[in-house]
């Protein structure tokens, strides 16, 4: 049990016997395979032929693979009029994600370091009444917000989508920082003041070089809820519709044969940069969750 | 460097300005939910024909729900003041948008052309409020269809049925052969659908009195009572699968014999000759038993929207005149399996289903027997609808065991909903 | 004597910055949700139909008719089953995975992510799967009938009373990996020396997690308390992609029933009060503890 010396962030203290053991990985094991099946079934049915599709098991491996479908679904599906695919879509979520995502984050930050380390009178307030805009259910707002988008003239466009987003994300954002820059010694902030700098300059060279961690919870949560988002992709995108709106349209066709592989592979297509973030900045995730939010 | 940089911002300004321009003058922004292959090559046909023109099509499709969510991105439109050229609609949601001022007039392109004398009065009934054209109608689905397995209805030796005691005797041997009689999927519309057939069939005057003039002694009285109770019949020849399956699910469950029979809109040939069956030999389409000389419909009409700009104006006349010429008519109707929305465009390319549609369609026009579909939004708005659906299908799903106290449930929910 | 001056100013700038900088979240933060939200609630006292309209003023009718819908109680009670089920079997699995994940095992870093991504995925993506897994005919029933369990029986989503625990399943699919990563978190957190210190005392693992570790994560359970009641009060999606509110109404719930009334019904009205309920109750669950959380710690 060497290794149970080192510090807090290593792994528990408490030791386990062997059939526990056994039953610790069998249990886990089991969770797992629980979580993997629905992509599973996209997945092997996303390479089978329609025809194996309709009579076959759904768990069964394709006994023709075939990679057709996910051509079909990522450039000659029918989405609209046009046979387009996902393609065109992609840009689009893209163009409306990534600079949502990074004002948000910035925004985010910004408040959180204003809400530990420049306190003022009312300041708790200010953030409990920010932090309710987290839990406020989007149908609610789609009415009044498509007013306020036609008065500012930002409706049916990319950046009226991303105003939408940043407003209902800074929420969060502003959640994760201000919890994290909370654990972070104020005196060190006393004394740079006293050295002079100012408002950025502290920002910028003390807190922000130590906002790794949580930077990358803050950039997972609005990357995902902002991809994943349909109802205000379909309402306020206009003509330049994100991927969500494009996989409805390719799943929900009325009538006409479903085409399920194309389905799944499309689902799939859609879902790959939330799950790339995933899987990729998992580990950060934890971490910056154990920095940041949850111990408030 | 700072004239320079100014001259660029105002070149790319004008730029923008006449790009923006010439989209203005020449494009139909069109909202829609006909995304599936069928439906896609079937607007094509009109995209081609407006490009012709030289008016462009901007597509803004969006599924889901038989136009719901379509319906949903319309408002927030709307509301934002930004409402597109032309939106897919059905029945009164029509006549609901028509009231707060939102739609355009298309009076001139309907009286260069002569729509009042062709198009049905039935349809106009939605296509015009306060006596202008609102929107130009593309098709008529007639609703009250049932689609035969041919084979299964032969090994039961019976004939076509043509009342609901022929119907249920054919349905008993159908289970006797080991197949499910009736293919049904259970979704509110399609459950409404099977019921407007019911409601029709005790009589096109209680159809009336009930469903379009909402009465609420035809609601609730015996007449009610005994559609519900038919209604709770039929369930008991559905399968065990039968709630939330797709429509076209259920259709082919009759296409491969798996079932005996679908009570579904004309929509449902699409899938038939999809799958290569033959009208009159593969399969049979009959009118509901008991309702054969009423036809109830729904009709999709592209409403018009309240555009600004004399350029969006024309092109959106355009697009009007080009919907409703024969040509279109025809080449539209025969992809999608609908009749045309005029009643003089020749049948030569129709099949014997879709030739029957249309006399059918002229023949209850001519006699006062077209009806509008409370199944599908054209017997009364949404709110009304969408009450009448919570009482049927919660007979469908077995909540009430008779039909008296679900015909007093629904003259209830239709009340309270108006 | 300019100087003094502009240092005055610089530092009076200084003072300012700070609220300058957070005066535009928190003014778009009452436009957009507070604006909103009283929005709302006049909307919820007209006759409004299909758009939003001020001239008609009904008082309380919306919400005499809201509580007179059958739909609208079924929606209750469904709520009151589904979060209830789902904040308690989330924050179960949830804990006992992180707890598991923690006793240095293999792999972790592969585990992990297959337990967070659901998280990752919209309904709209894995929907369609969903609905096959469930369903008799093509899902787990039937497979386990092709694999040769013939009297294996898995019909929930068909039936009217258990539809709403399938719905269940799949909530518990999306969250529970994110709930194990927050009560991982906290336990990663969680000071060695104090574990050790009570297992020399003669603890055993039980005793040592029920009296020492689950104590010290209370952060951790109200943090994925608040996040799990708030998405099972919004739940839309799963609902929408799984049975579309039924068989029959049998699986509405609060936030379909004022989907459905506000945009596809022309009852915006009564789809406002619904929302009024809706919002009352999230805060009712928010505000004590915003309250609580924040005062601990000035």
């Amino acid at each position: 049990m060497a290794s149970s010396v080192s510090g807090a962030t290593q792994d528990s203290a408490v030791s386990t016997g062997n059939v526990t053991r056994v039953f610790i990985y069998l249990v886990l094991i089991l969770f797992a395979l629980f979580y993997l099946l629905p992509l599973y079934v996209m997945a092997v049915n996303s390479v089978k032929p329609l025809a194996e599709i309709t009579g076959g098991n759904m768990m069964a491996l394709p006994r023709d693979w075939t990679l057709e479908p996910w051509g079909a679904a990522w450039s000659t599906a029918q989405i609209g009029v046009s046979p387009t695919g996902l393609k065109p879509y992609f840009l689009n979520s893209i163009l409306m994600v990534v600079p949502a995502v990074a004002i948000s984050t910035v925004v985010g930050a910004l408040n959180g370091y204003i809400l530990t380390k420049w306190r003022f009178r009312g300041d708790t307030w200010v953030f409990g009444l920010m932090l309710f805009s987290c839990f406020i259910p989007f149908q609610i707002v789609l009415i009044p917000m498509a007013r306020v988008l036609g008065l500012l003239g930002l409706a049916g466009s990319v950046p009226g989508l991303i105003l939408v987003h940043v407003v209902y994300g800074i929420g969060f954002t502003t959640l994760y920082f201000r919890n994290y820059y909370a654990a972070f010694p104020t005196e060190l902030i006393r004394a740079a003041q006293i050295d002079g700098a100012g408002f950025f300059r502290i920002f910028w060279r003390i807190l922000l070089p130590v906002s790794g961690p949580i930077a990358v919870v803050s950039v997972i949560w609005q990357f995902t809820n902002i991809w994943n988002d349909f109802l205000f992709g379909v309402s306020f995108g206009g003509t330049s519709q994100p991927v969500t709106a494009a996989l409805n349209n390719l799943v929900q066709s009325s009538t006409g044969v479903k085409e399920y592989n194309v389905h799944f592979a499309g689902a799939i297509l859609a879902a790959l940069p939330t799950l790339f973030v995933y899987i990729v900045a998992g580990r950060y995730f934890v971490r910056g969750l154990m920095a940041g939010s949850v111990k408030g | 460097m700072r004239g320079y940089f100014k001259a660029k911002m105002t070149v790319a300004a004008a730029l923008l300005a006449s790009t923006a321009g010439m989209a203005a003058a020449e494009d139909v922004e069109v909202l829609h939910w006909w995304t599936s292959g069928g439906e896609a090559a079937a607007l094509n046909v009109l995209k081609e024909d407006l490009a012709g023109k030289g008016i462009g099509w901007v597509d803004m499709p969006v599924a889901g729900g038989g136009g719901e969510a379509a319906m949903t991105a319309l408002r927030a439109r709307v509301t934002a003041g930004d409402p597109p050229t032309a939106v897919q609609m059905l029945g009164f949601d029509i006549q609901d948008w028509a009231k707060e001022g939102a739609l355009g007039n298309l009076d001139a392109v309907a009286q260069a052309e002569g729509w009042d004398a062709v198009i049905p009065a039935a349809l106009q009934a939605f296509s015009k409020y306060d006596g202008h054209w609102i929107a130009a109608p593309v098709n008529v689905h007639s609703t009250n269809w049932v689609w035969i397995n041919k084979a299964a209805l032969d090994a039961t030796g019976l004939g076509e049925p043509t009342n609901f005691d022929e119907l249920v005797a054919v349905l008993d041997k159908m289970k006797e052969a080991g197949i499910t009689p009736i293919a049904h999927g259970g979704q509110a519309w399609q459950d409404a659908t099977i019921f407007d057939a019911l409601v029709l069939a005790e009589g096109t005057d209680f159809y009336k009195a009930a469903f379009v003039d909402l009465d609420p002694a035809a609601l609730g009285g015996e007449k009610m009572a005994a559609a519900f109770d038919k209604l709770i019949k039929l369930r008991s020849y559905f399968d065990d699968n039968f709630s939330g399956r797709d429509w076209n699910l259920a259709s082919a469950m009759v296409i491969n014999g798996e079932a005996g029979m679908q009570f579904m809109g004309d929509w449902a040939k699409g899938e038939f000759l999809k799958a290569g069956k033959v009208p009159g030999t593969d399969f049979v389409c009959i009118r509901f038993p008991g309702t054969q000389g009423a036809v109830t419909f729904n009709s999709d009409q592209f409403a018009m929207f309240n555009v600004q700009g004399e350029g969006k104006q024309a092109a959106q006349a355009a697009m009007a005149s080009a919907i409703e010429s024969p040509a279109f008519q025809s080449a539209f109707n025969v992809v999608k399996g609908s009749v045309p929305a005029r009643t003089d465009v020749p049948d030569t390319d129709f099949d014997d289903c879709g030739k029957k549609g249309m006399k059918d369609l002229a023949e209850a026009n001519t006699a006062g027997t077209l009806f509008g579909s409370m199944a599908h939004g054209h017997g009364a708005p949404a709110a009304v609808k969408n009450a009448t659906y919570d009482v049927i299908t919660a007979v469908v799903n077995g909540e009430y065991s008779d039909g008296a106290s679900a015909a007093t449930a629904l003259a209830e929910a239709v009340a309270a909903a108006q | 004597m300019a100087e003094p001056a502009q240092a005055d100013f610089r530092t009076r700038l200084q003072d300012w910055l700070p609220k300058i900088v957070l005066a535009p979240s928190f003014a778009v933060t009452l436009l957009f949700v507070y604006g909103f939200i009283l929005f709302t609630i006049v909307l919820s006292f007209t006759g409004s139909k299909m758009l939003p309209k001020f001239d008609a003023w009904v008082g309380l009718a919306n919400y005499q008719r809201l509580f007179s819908l059958p739909e609208w109680k079924i929606a209750l009670v469904n709520i009151a089953i589904f979060a209830s089920l789902y904040i308690v079997i989330c924050t179960l699995i949830g804990l006992m995975l992180a707890i598991f994940l923690d006793q240095k095992i293999r792999g972790e870093g592969a585990l992990r992510p297959i337990y967070l991504y659901p998280m990752a995925l919209s309904f709209i993506v894995t929907g369609t799967a969903w609905k096959w897994f469930l369903d008799p005919g093509i899902g787990l029933q039937n497979v386990m009938h092709q694999w040769g369990w013939e009297s294996f029986q898995f019909t929930w989503i068909k039936s009217n009373t258990m539809a709403i625990y399938t719905i269940v399943i799949a909530a518990v699919w999306q969250t529970s990996g994110f709930v194990m990563a927050m009560f991982l978190a906290g336990l990663r957190g969680i000071d060695n020396e104090i574990l050790k210190a009570a297992q020399i005392d003669g603890a055993s693992n039980w005793q040592l997690y029920r009296r020492i570790v689950i104590p010290l994560l209370r952060p951790a359970f109200l943090s994925a308390f608040v996040i799990l009641s708030h998405l099972a009060i919004k739940s839309y999606d799963l609902v929408i992609a799984l049975t579309n509110g039924g068989p029959g109404r049998a699986t509405a719930m609060p936030a379909t029933f004022m989907y459905s009334y506000t945009f596809t019904r022309n009852e915006m009205g009564v789809g406002a009060s619904s929302a009024v309920i809706m919002l009352m109750t999230i805060a009712a669950i928010m505000v004590p503890y915003l309250y609580a959380e924040l005062k601990e710690k000035k």
